[in-house]
């Protein structure tokens, strides 16, 4: 089956719905003319073939080598390139889809473009030695991002990302979450996509050459050049993508192509691989119909498509491991929602890509994003809600909210953040810590923990008790103070980026012309509106170290707090992502951007917590934040749908870059029967939706068996669990990170 | 109603507060419970109870005072925030303690709910007080509840403290007023596990299915567990089943097996 079919005879776009499509580049429309929405269950799924099954052995075996060392193998000869490795295979045999990053599955490239400082400490880190012509390029003939950042950071800028209020920045490798239009390659052959590449840089022939031409004519060439490499890619695999896909199978593999030569060329933070199912889904059908595929054949090139994007993997520090919890890469595919003409956009292959769960077991990647509407089938529905009760692999994004905003054809980079597909990318800013922010105000902009000014020329509060009138007024201005450091860092980032580590073929998958927005983040939301709630409703006292710092806070009576579903908070915690977003809004972005945020933080709400002291919510010192936007673990104590509604308050106008929600159950708490916990599920996905809730990860699992995983991690290596916005192997958590996750409000029957 | 020769314990009182609102005394509630009727339920967990039965796990819901006291628009409100989540998504149960010793509280939130919302309502009890209640009482009840808890009276007395009796009677009044019933049994080794004991329970909710086919809608077999335990410790008492285990899967199926075998057209689960 690797060796390409003879297609040549068979017409690319045979069957197809003539379009607009057809004389320029735009799948939405070839989708909405062609797709097949599917309303039924899930009972025309297969199972596993032999051939993945066999495949899916042979990686478990490598991945249990790679799980021992960190990593298996690195490529530290060269830098990575579309082209820099040959052909590279799991079992040449057994792949239906093929192409590895490298030529060895599990092998890792290195990206020196994105910083060499980071290539160096993961080559040490785990035993690899640099090829010393690579360093010598880097440190003789050429610059990399991380050096240009660091020459246009600013005193402030550094003090702020050492002391820890703002973290996480992408100045040290690619920044990512950006997704190429992979469909394209597959729809259209690459020859017409450099061919229209080339028309968009002849518009720009006679123009005036203001820096923003000049600098868009160079990444057009830049573009050109890559869609050329990736071609020269697919040769090495056998494959001429030069015309268009004619079959499912070449429609899958041209698919993957364009996204493989991505993550050869990139190790930015998310590669996410866009909204694929439905688009292959169209090729699918007609190869069914045309008797020139059967449902397990469909299913197995999906099943071997969902392989590749388990492995893909990059070279990190085991420092970044920590951060972010094992090595996630997002490939998050977004399946599922609705059309802008009331149809809904789930298909059979919605289903089969869910199904890979079942077939290979759950996994973190690719990370399965349901955009989840209440006029969603029921059939997929459930059988979402059944998936997530089996594997906690899924999450799920309300398209309710999004589809007004950015229509029927975005995706999801990374874990919230939407934009439409090829049309729209993002500068993505990681976040800062307002829960610091606010010890700040109330310290004059000294650091709790270090006694170092960090914001200079603030006067700290210096009574006993604190004023929630005071504290506010302060805590305004010092965000004021962060908001303006932040951007400041962040133009400097991106424009670094765009100079030293262009992303062109993901870029060249792009219009030439596209929204872009600049993707600030907040954390310790919950921390900072429950120590406003404390200061407002009970009495907080100062404890104050030698230095006249206050290092703890006495609480005296009773707070609301938010995850309850109670105004007096919740409004608090609206307040502080409305005014947060305004202040970003001040400031002048790089390439005119579109001033987003999210209410995230991945899994460094360990890390956030750790670099935090005493907080006037109780917390204390080190102690993780809640992750996202959720309540802080304990304290919502009114069950799972008044956590949620709490959270749905926050409004997404204002965090236009994604809420994120983490929610665990033990599957009792669910119902008693398989039936009653499906339906409960989808109800209650309902609910939240319907609530204008916007992203929730959903977790059915036992505390006692996390417990045990944790001592007995060989006995559980697929163990899968949603953590802020993507999902994670248990077993490679930092034992910290473990404890975090049990640690976490689980609703339950008691 | 009431037949003064049984002998029952007391509702308490219709309580009011300074200004003249209805309040009950509430344990707390739960927004997002999947396991006290059909659906996603808002539980309201009421004070107090007469039972002491060796496994409770919510001993603290047993004095009626050491609830938060509550104006009734207050808890409907809070109900009402999820109003529209329920409507859909399941709906309400009360449930405590023992829901029926604060009646006249419990009755007119059933009433408003109802009446404001349509939500389906659901009331968990034993039944002991039932007697105590017009008929009428229950027009805003749509399912119940209901937990025997040994069909033994003499073990049901040692493990309850209170007789079996009034439970009894009260099922059979409840396939009179053609209320739905699921039945809820705990499975507690050693204390209800006994195969004579389950089989007559059986039989007797076999009776019920005939004179109102189709109201007994699900026997839930709840295995024992000691969740519970700690609160108990908190509150000083001493939990007589710390060295009883959960029942073995084994002999869950088999109790649930039994209940199939009498009502083989009602769910066990």
């Amino acid at each position: 089956m690797n060796a390409p079919e003879t297609t040549l005879q068979l017409d690319a776009w045979r069957g197809f719905a003539n379009g607009d499509w057809q004389k320029q580049v735009a799948v939405r429309d070839f989708i909405q003319l062609n797709y097949t929405p599917y309303e039924g269950d899930d009972s025309f799924l297969a199972g596993p073939t032999e051939r993945t099954q066999k495949q899916w052995a042979v990686l478990s075996e490598l991945l249990k080598q790679e799980r021992a060392k960190g990593v298996l193998d690195v490529s530290a000869d060269r830098g990575t390139s579309i082209v820099a490795h040959d052909a590279g295979y799991i079992a040449k045999d057994l792949e239906v889809i093929v192409g590895l990053q490298t030529d060895a599955p599990l092998k890792r490239a290195i990206v020196p473009n994105g910083g060499l400082r980071m290539v160096q400490s993961g080559l040490d880190a785990y035993g690899f030695k640099l090829d010393p012509k690579v360093e010598e390029a880097y440190n003789l003939y050429r610059k990399d991002h991380n050096m240009g950042v660091f020459d246009a950071y600013t005193p402030d800028i550094l003090a702020c990302r050492k002391s820890g209020v703002i973290t996480g920045l992408p100045d040290a490798y690619g920044r990512g979450r950006i997704i190429g239009d992979y469909r394209r390659v597959a729809l259209y052959g690459v020859d017409f996509l450099i061919k229209a590449k080339k028309a968009e840089k002849a518009e720009l022939d006679d123009v005036d050459f203001s820096e923003d031409v000049i600098r868009t004519r160079e990444e057009l060439s830049e573009q050109i050049k890559a869609l050329a490499e990736l071609k020269e890619m697919a040769a090495k695999y056998g494959f001429d993508i030069g015309r268009p896909a004619a079959t499912a199978q070449e429609a899958v593999q041209w698919t993957y192509f364009g996204y493989l030569a991505a993550v050869k060329e990139q190790n930015g933070a998310a590669m996410s691989i866009g909204r694929i199912s439905t688009f292959l889904d169209i090729y699918f059908e007609r190869d069914l119909q045309e008797g020139r595929i059967t449902e397990s054949e469909a299913q197995e090139m999906i099943d071997h498509l969902v392989i590749k994007l388990r492995i893909v993997r990059f070279l990190r520090t085991p420092e970044y491991d920590q951060l972010f919890s094992g090595d996630p890469t997002w490939v998050t595919e977004s399946i599922g929602g609705m059309g802008e003409d009331g149809r809904t956009l789930v298909s059979k292959t919605s289903f089969r890509t869910l199904w890979t769960l079942s077939n290979l077991g759950p996994a973190p990647e690719p990370n399965l994003t349901v955009l989840w509407s209440t006029k969603l089938p029921r059939g997929f529905k459930d059988f979402c809600s059944k998936m997530s009760i089996e594997t906690s692999a899924i999450q799920y994004e309300s398209d309710d909210l999004m589809l007004p905003q950015w229509g029927d054809d975005y995706a999801i980079a990374c874990c919230v953040s939407a934009m439409r597909v090829g049309k729209q990318m993002q500068f993505f800013g990681a976040r800062c810590n307002l829960a610091k922010a606010m010890l700040y105000a109330i310290n004059g902009g000294v650091d709790e923990k270090s006694g170092a000014i960090v914001a200079k020329g603030f006067e700290p509060i210096t009574s006993e008790y604190l004023e929630y009138d005071e504290v506010v007024a302060k805590f305004d201005k010092m965000m004021d103070w962060l908001a303006k450091n932040y951007v400041k860092a962040l133009n400097a980032i991106h424009y670094m980026h765009d100079k030293y580590h262009y992303e062109r073929i993901e870029m060249a998958l792009h219009d030439r012309d596209i929204l872009r927005t600049m993707a600030c983040g907040i954390a310790g939301l919950s921390v900072a509106a429950d120590s406003l709630s404390a200061i407002k409703f009970a009495r907080v006292k100062t404890v104050r170290n030698e230095a006249g710092i206050a290092t703890d806070f006495v609480i005296e009576g009773d707070y609301p707090a938010f995850g309850n579903n109670d105004d007096r908070v919740d409004s608090i915690a609206v307040w502080l992502t409305e005014t947060f977003m305004n202040k970003i809004k001040q400031h002048k972005t790089y390439r005119n951007s579109m001033p987003t945020q999210s209410v995230l933080t991945i899994t460094s709400n360990v890390v956030y917590g750790k670099k935090t002291g005493n907080t006037p919510d109780g917390r204390r010192a080190g102690e993780p934040f809640a992750p996202g936007a959720n309540p802080m673990n304990g304290r919502d104590k009114s069950g799972f749908v008044a956590a949620g509604a709490s959270v749905a308050k926050l409004p997404y106008d204002a965090a236009l870059d994604g809420i994120s929600w983490t929610a665990s159950a033990t599957p009792d708490a669910l119902g008693h029967t398989l039936a009653d916990r499906v339906n409960n599920l989808t109800n209650c996905l309902d609910g939240f939706c319907g609530a204008s809730g916007f992203h929730i990860n959903v977790n059915v699992l036992n505390r006692d068996m996390l417990i045990d995983a944790m001592e007995h991690p060989e006995n559980y290596p697929q163990l899968t669990i949603r953590v802020s916005g993507y999902a994670v192997n248990f077993i490679k958590l930092t034992r910290e990170q473990q404890l975090d996750v049990i640690n976490r409000t689980f609703h339950m029957h008691a | 109603m009431s037949d003064p020769s049984k002998p029952l314990g007391e509702i308490f009182p219709a309580t009011v507060d300074d200004q003249g609102h209805l309040v009950g005394y509430i344990h707390s509630f739960e927004t997002g419970a999947a396991v006290d009727g059909p659906g996603m339920r808002f539980a309201l967990f009421m004070s107090g109870c007469q039972f002491r039965c060796l496994y409770c796990h919510n001993p603290d819901t047993w004095k009626i005072y050491s609830g938060r006291q509550m104006r009734i628009d207050d808890v409907v409100a809070e109900i009402g925030k999820y109003a529209k989540f329920l409507k859909f998504a399941g709906g309400l149960t009360i449930t405590g303690g023992e829901p029926l010793m604060q009646a006249h509280f419990v009755g007119e939130v059933f009433y408003r709910v109802k009446k404001q919302w349509g939500l389906h309502t659901a009331l968990d009890t034993q039944g002991f007080l039932a007697a105590h209640l017009d008929d009428s009482w229950f027009d805003n009840v749509d399912l119940v509840l209901l937990d025997i808890k040994q069909m033994n009276p003499e073990k049901y007395e040692r493990l309850t403290s209170k007789p079996l009796q009034p439970t009894l009677d009260f099922a059979r009044r409840l396939i009179r007023l053609k209320k739905k019933i699921w039945l809820r049994y705990v499975l507690v080794p050693g204390w209800s596990d006994d195969e004579a004991d389950v089989d007559a329970l059986a039989t007797f909710l076999a009776e019920l299915n005939r004179d109102g086919p189709g109201l007994l809608e699900r026997v839930e077999v709840l295995p024992f567990h000691k969740m519970g335990e700690h609160k108990w410790e908190e509150l000083g008492m001493k939990y007589e089943l710390t060295d009883t285990p959960p029942p073995s899967q084994e002999v869950v199926d088999r109790v649930r097996s039994q209940f199939s075998h009498y009502l083989p057209y009602t769910l066990v689960c």
